[in-house]
């Protein structure tokens, strides 16, 4: 192992079992065969089990910081807690040299009846802290925590933003060689988020650095290199955006109609690239390229007046563009006569998106006779989808162009 | 970075095939553990009595209660006793004591582990902590029952005799026992409630297989039920050195102790090695 490998994994399997009373037996099995020996893996699934991360391998330097992303059950919590020694692999080697600190739950060992105080003390001792440590870093937390007045406070009055900035802030003063991190930044404001990133990119750079998180965002802030697990298998590792674009696509949104009171019925999106005719549901374009929509529904009769407001999100379903139809071109008037289907077309001639996958979400509303917006007579959401290519790995959904002068 | 890293290496393989390994890492994560199983135990002691108006006194109501029960039903000649040797509320109070002592070492380890599921499934941590912890809260219990005896003694003129240290030894040796039978049986009661609830049960049971409220029965199944039980030596010679200031159960007593150790260190190598195991069945 090279000197400055401090995490070296290695042919990583764990499985997990399906049925409850099957996986308890198993651990009664495993506790005995450990007990007798065994030596090597078990490598072979009985029956229920399933491999719950399969074959992970990667090496962490000092300095690195890499993403574990994937969808929900992809093996990333459990990849962590092996890492932790909290589980055994059951194929495989991890090494890990140094000192390990761990995030993976904010303020376990709190104690709700304890003041925040007492509490500074025991979950520092339990993170392995000893008091001289606590005592010399515990203005440090507290200022950190933001929890100044509430110091004398027992913890169940907290709010759960403020056990989770208490739990980052003891956590973070340690000094480890080897952090893991895992969804740990859901909780809490904007404000003490951004505080978390800045000091982990701080802890960062004299340890290795493993951060699980579904926020792409943070993810692309912080990482240097990231994984992507689907089913427990590494499916991608290397540079954070292509990772994160291979998550996205295990992302599927399936399209939903919903109208509240029934009124839009038969909606339907077909997109196209500018001038290309090739109508579909799902397109390929480069950055700045613009395309053409068409959309066909049928409105209840009752309807008079409405606009379309066209959303765009990225693939963690986060808006990044909207287009009003207002903005230029007048009401549209239904068909209230026979209430047949009415076709609308549009031309948007440049989508300055960065590269990802995008859908397009359709709102039709009422427009008031003063030409105010009024209520929402329904959606489809994820109406279509654009695969945009861009050369450049931006983190932000729109990328414009300046005009530069040097 | 100057100083060498230690490394720490995770595979399947079993623990026990590095023995000496093995018992390295127990001995040192014994002693880096003393400074959180003491946070851990003023945490839950203060946390215990701070949400409740009797505080400390539910350490020593229970065996004062039981002890006026017996008292009472035997002084109504419900039922008669043989000569204990001493007056007969300090028999029972004594034991009862003892006995409460023994009890609660028992249920500790698992009691322990099962509160600390969120934080043994999130945090690496010594876990020899949590037995420290343990202990700890049982021989607090301990020191607050010592108060009720010394009244007690002084009233039935129970004369002050140094056999009171040997005594420590006793409660000590009790507190072991009563720690290993519960580690032997914790790996297998994280994953199964049955062995939590058998526990409450067997230990009733055994109050009455055990010299607490009467002494060892004369020549009847009963007195060889009540003589292989490991807990009966323990308590009588305890029990003696406190009132009586001397034994007549020391071969029991040691080879008791004997046992207690070699399982103790057995039971400690179990719960080590089986913990990473329960906690992947515990978070599946």
């Amino acid at each position: 192992m090279s000197d400055d490998v401090l995490v070296k994994v290695d042919g990583v399997s764990k499985k997990f079992c399906r049925s409850l009373k099957r996986s308890l037996w198993y651990g009664v099995k495993d506790v005995g065969s450990e007990l007798f020996g065994r030596e090597g893996g078990h490598g072979e699934l009985r029956k229920n089990e399933f491999w719950a991360v399969d074959d992970v391998s990667f090496e962490l330097r000092r300095g690195e910081c890499l993403g574990l992303i994937g969808p929900n059950g992809a093996g990333k919590s459990t990849l962590l807690k092996m890492l932790n020694g909290l589980m055994k692999p059951d194929i495989g080697t991890i090494r890990m040299r140094g000192r390990t600190g761990a995030l993976i739950e904010l303020g376990a060992g709190f104690n709700p009846i304890l003041t925040a105080r007492e509490n500074i003390y025991v979950n520092g001792s339990v993170l392995g802290f000893t008091k001289q440590e606590i005592d010399r870093t515990f203005n440090e937390i507290v200022d950190f925590a933001e929890i100044g007045d509430f110091l004398d406070t027992p913890v169940q009055n907290f709010s759960s933003g403020m056990k989770v900035r208490l739990g980052f802030a003891i956590a973070a003063q340690m000094e480890p060689d080897v952090l893991l991190i895992d969804e740990v930044l859901a909780v809490g404001d904007a404000a003490f988020r951004s505080k978390c990133i800045n000091s982990i990119s701080k802890i960062t750079n004299h340890s290795s650095v493993i951060l699980v998180s579904h926020s792409m965002p943070a993810v692309a802030r912080v990482c240097n290199r990231s994984i992507c697990l689907k089913d427990g298998v590494n499916a991608f590792e290397g540079q954070t955006p292509q990772a994160i674009l291979k998550y996205l696509d295990f992302l599927t949104v399936d399209s939903s109609l919903s109208s509240p009171d029934g009124l839009l019925k038969d909606c339907k999106l077909r997109i196209s690239n500018k001038d290309k005719e090739n109508w579909s549901q799902e397109i390929t374009m480069k950055s700045g390229e613009g395309v053409d929509i068409e959309l066909s529904f049928s409105l209840d009769t009752t309807v008079n007046d409405f606009c379309i407001n066209i959303g765009i999100s990225d693939g963690d379903m986060n808006p990044a563009i909207q287009i009003y139809s207002l903005r230029s071109h007048p009401a549209f008037m239904n068909n209230r006569a026979n209430g047949s289907e009415k076709k609308i077309s549009a031309t948007i001639d440049n989508l300055p998106l960065k590269s990802g996958r995008f859908h397009i979400n359709v709102y039709i509303a009422e427009v008031r006779s003063d030409y105010t917006i009024g209520r929402v007579f329904g959606s489809l959401l994820s109406a279509a989808v654009i695969n945009v290519v861009d050369h450049y790995p931006g983190f932000a959904p729109v990328q414009l162009v300046a005009v530069w002068r040097d | 970075m100057d100083r060498p890293l230690k490394e720490t290496v995770y595979s399947p393989d079993s623990e026990l095939l590095s023995f000496g390994r093995l018992l390295r890492s127990m001995l040192s994560d014994l002693l880096n553990s003393r400074e959180l199983a003491w946070r851990l135990m003023v945490r839950n002691i203060s946390a215990q009595y701070r949400q409740s108006l009797l505080g400390y006194a539910w350490a020593f109501l229970p065996p004062l209660f039981t002890t006026a029960i017996w008292v009472f039903l035997q002084s109504q000649k419900v039922f008669t006793v043989a000569d204990t040797g001493m007056p007969y509320p300090v028999f029972v109070l004594t034991g009862t004591v003892l006995w409460q002592t023994f009890v609660e070492a028992l249920n500790a380890p698992l009691q322990m582990v099962n509160e600390s599921k969120a934080m043994l499934s999130k945090i690496n941590f010594p876990r020899e902590a949590l037995i420290l912890t343990g202990i700890g809260q049982v021989l607090f219990s301990f020191t607050i029952r010592v108060f009720i005896l010394i009244p007690v003694y002084w009233w039935f003129e129970v004369p002050f005799q140094a056999g009171v240290l040997l005594a420590l030894i006793g409660v000590l040796a009790l507190i072991a026992l009563g720690i290993t039978i519960g580690l032997l049986l914790t790996p297998l009661g994280m994953l199964y409630q049955d062995i939590g609830r058998g526990l409450g049960f067997g230990t009733q049971a055994l109050f009455f297989l055990t010299p607490i409220v009467y002494p060892v029965p004369q020549a009847s199944w009963a007195e060889t039920l009540v003589t292989l039980n490991p807990v009966t030596p323990l308590l009588q010679a305890t029990r003696d050195w406190l009132v009586l200031g001397q034994t007549g159960h020391l071969d029991g007593f040691f080879w008791v102790c004997v046992l207690t150790l070699i399982f103790l260190f057995a039971g400690w190598i179990l719960y080590r090695i089986a913990m990473p195991h329960l906690i992947s069945r515990m978070s599946a």
